[in-house]
C-alpha cells in the first residue's frame, strides 16, 4: 500500500503546482478568461452544476459505448474471415491501411444527410467506423502472429485449422485484443465529441462546448473539456480493467 | 523395401529424400535417401552440425511435412496415419507452451483434442506432473516457471496420451548444463518408467552419448546419415559420464562427425 501510495503522489504533486502556477499566471497577467480562464472558474463552473455535467458526459459516453461495441464486433468479424481466408485477408487489410489514413470524421456531415440529423446514428456510425480500424488491424496481426512452433505443436496434435483458431489463435490475439481496445476506447470518446460539431441533437459535451465557447460562456466550455478529459479516461481504465480481470497473463511473455 | 508392419519396429524410415523448393534457385536437398529403423523401446540420437536435416528427419517422420521421395512408417502404419492416431508425443526447443493456460491445462491439451471428459483429462494430467516432478505447479502460469521446468511441462504433455513414441528436438538445448545433466537423467527415468522408443535431436555429444542406444551421425549438403555409432553403457548413474566406455563412445561418435570410420559405418540400404 505504501508503495503504491508513493507511486500516486509525484503526480498529484506536479498536477498540483501547475494548477497552483496556472492560477497564478491568470491573476498576475490579468488574462482574459476567453484567452485564458482561471482553473478556480473552470472548477465553479464544473462543480457548480455538476448534474448538468455528467448528463451532457453520459449523453457522449453513450454515443461512445455505443460506437466502441459496434466497432469492436466488426473488427472481430473482420480479422477473424481474414485469418480464415487469405482472400479476405489480402482484400481487406490493404483496404483497411488505406482507409484508416482518411479523416473519417470529415464524413460527419455527409452522413448527418444521410441519416436522420436529429438522431444519434450518423455519431454513433462516425465512431464505429474509426473504432474499427485499430481493432482490425491489431486482432488480425494477434490471429495471424503465432510461434510457428505452435502451430506444429497442434499439427503434431492433430488439430484441424478450426481447432487451431479456438485453441491457439483467439487465446492468442487477446493481448493484441486490448492493444487495440486501449487505442480505441479513447478514439471513441474524441470521435463522439467531435462528431457533435456537426450539427445535430444539442446534448452532448461537443455540442456544449461549441455552444458556450460562441456565448463567451469560456469557463463552462472549459468545464465541459475536463469533463471530456474525464470521460476519455475513464474509457481507458475501464479496458485495463477488463484487461487486469479477464487476461491476467497479459504482458508475461515467456522467453522460451 | 517391404513394408511389412511388424511389431518391433517403432520407425521405418526407407530411401527417404526430401527437397525444399525443388526446381528453384535456392532448391536445397535437406533429405538424401535415409534409411532408419528404429526398434520399439530404443533410444536413438540425431547428431550433426546445423542444417544436416536433423529436424527435417523429425519432422517428416512426425507427418509435419512429406518426404519429396521415400516411405515412413510409425508404429506400422503410414506417418500420416500415426499423427492422425497420435502415435507418437513431440517436444521441440521452445516449450512452446500456451501462457494463458495454467501448466496443468497445457499437460491436459492432446488430451482436450483427444475429447476426454475433464476430470479423466485432469487425472491424467496430475499423474503427468507428478512423474516430471511439477504436481505443485499444477495451477501457476508457464511464465512462472524456469526454463528447465517448462521443458518438463512439455514433456509431460507429449507423454500425455501416452503415444509410443517420442519426438525430440533438441528439448535442452536452450538450458544450461547443470539443468541438462538432470534432464537427461529425468528423461531417462521416464523412458524406465514408461517404454517409450525415443529419436533425440541433439547438439551435444555427450549427451547423445549419455542417453542413446544408438547415435546417428548425419552430415549436411545433401543431409546423409554417414555413420550410426552403437552405445553401450549398460544402465546410466552418476558414474556413466566418467567411465571409459563412455569416452570412447564419445570419441567414436567425434570421430565420426569429422568424417572419419569412428563407428559402424553403415553401408548404404544394408542393415542398421
Ligand atoms: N521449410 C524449409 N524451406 C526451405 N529450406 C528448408 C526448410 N526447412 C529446412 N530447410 C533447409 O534444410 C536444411 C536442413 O534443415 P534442418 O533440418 O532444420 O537442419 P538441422 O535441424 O539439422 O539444423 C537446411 O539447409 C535448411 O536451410
Ligand atoms: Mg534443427
Amino acid at each position: 500500500m505504501g508503495g503504491r501510495l508513493r507511486s500516486v503522489w509525484p503526480p498529484l504533486l506536479i498536477g498540483f503546482l501547475f494548477l497552483a502556477a496556472w492560477q497564478l499566471l491568470v491573476i498576475v497577467q490579468d488574462l482574459k478568461p476567453y484567452l485564458l480562464p482561471a482553473p478556480s472558474l473552470i472548477a465553479s463552473n464544473f462543480f457548480g452544476d455538476l448534474g448538468l455535467m455528467s448528463s451532457t458526459a453520459i449523453y457522449t459516453g453513450t454515443t461512445a459505448l455505443l460506437g466502441l461495441a459496434f466497432g469492436t464486433i466488426l473488427g472481430i468479424v473482420a480479422a477473424l474471415l481474414a485469418a480464415r481466408f487469405s482472400i479476405v485477408n489480402n482484400i481487406v487489410t490493404p483496404l483497411a491501411a488505406g482507409l484508416a489514413a482518411v479523416p473519417i470524421i470529415a464524413l460527419t456531415p455527409i452522413l448527418n444527410n444521410m441519416f436522420n440529423i436529429t438522431s444519434r446514428t450518423p455519431r454513433v456510425l462516425v465512431t464505429v467506423i474509426i473504432v474499427f480500424f485499430p481493432m482490425f488491424v491489431n486482432i488480425t496481426r494477434g490471429l495471424l502472429q503465432v510461434q510457428p512452433v505452435q502451430l506444429e505443436l497442434m499439427r503434431s496434435m492433430n488439430a484441424s485449422p478450426r481447432t487451431v483458431l479456438r485453441i491457439l489463435r483467439i487465446p492468442n490475439a487477446v493481448p493484441f485484443f486490448f492493444t487495440g481496445l486501449k487505442v480505441a476506447a479513447p478514439l471513441a470518446v474524441i470521435a463522439a465529441l467531435v462528431a457533435e460539431y456537426f450539427g445535430g441533437p444539442q446534448e452532448g459535451l461537443g455540442s456544449r462546448i461549441a455552444s458556450s465557447a460562441a456565448n463567451t460562456a469560456y469557463g463552462r466550455a472549459w468545464a465541459y473539456v475536463v469533463a471530456s478529459i474525464i470521460l476519455g479516461l475513464l474509457f481507458y481504465l475501464a479496458v485495463l480493467a477488463v484487461e487486469r480481470w479477464t487476461a491476467p497473463w497479459v504482458g508475461h511473455r515467456r522467453s522460451t | 523395401m517391404s513394408a511389412a508392419p511388424t511389431s518391433t519396429v517403432a520407425v521405418q524410415a526407407a530411401g527417404v529424400s526430401k527437397v525444399f523448393n525443388e526446381g528453384l534457385a535456392n532448391e536445397v536437398t535437406a533429405l538424401q535417401d535415409i534409411d532408419l529403423s528404429v526398434r520399439e523401446g530404443e533410444f536413438v540420437s540425431l547428431i550433426g552440425p546445423s542444417g544436416c536435416g536433423k529436424s527435417t528427419l523429425l519432422r517428416v517422420i512426425a507427418d509435419l511435412t512429406h518426404p519429396t521421395q521415400g516411405t515412413i512408417e510409425v508404429a506400422g502404419m503410414p506417418a500420416a496415419a500415426a499423427r492422425e492416431q497420435q502415435r507418437y508425443g513431440m517436444a521441440f526447443q521452445q516449450a512452446a507452451l500456451f501462457d494463458w493456460r495454467t501448466v496443468r491445462r497445457n499437460v491436459e491439451l492432446p488430451l482436450e483434442l483427444q475429447g476426454w471428459s475433464k476430470d479423466r483429462r485432469q487425472a491424467r494430467a496430475m499423474e503427468l506432473l507428478e512423474m516430471v516432478q511439477l504436481a505443485d505447479f499444477a495451477s501457476h502460469r508457464p511464465w512462472e516457471l524456469s526454463g528447465g521446468m517448462q521443458q518438463r511441462v512439455a514433456i509431460a504433455r507429449s507423454l500425455a496420451v501416452d503415444p509410443p513414441l517420442l519426438l525430440m528436438d533438441e528439448p535442452f538445448g536452450a538450458l544450461d548444463e547443470m539443468t541438462r545433466e538432470r534432464m537427461q537423467n529425468e528423461l531417462l527415468r521416464i523412458r524406465e518408467e514408461t517404454g517409450k522408443s525415443i529419436i533425440f535431436v541433439t547438439h551435444s555429444i555427450p549427451e547423445a552419448v549419455y542417453l542413446s542406444d544408438r547415435v546417428v551421425v548425419m552430415s549436411p549438403r545433401p543431409g546423409r546419415i554417414t555413420h550410426v555409432v552403437p552405445v553401450d553403457l549398460g544402465p546410466r548413474n552418476e558414474d556413466t559420464r566418467e567411465a571409459d566406455a563412455f569416452f570412447d563412445a564419445v570419441t567414436a561418435v567425434r570421430e565420426a562427425l569429422r568424417g572419419h570410420g569412428g563407428g559402424t559405418v553403415r553401408a548404404k540400404a544394408g542393415e542398421v
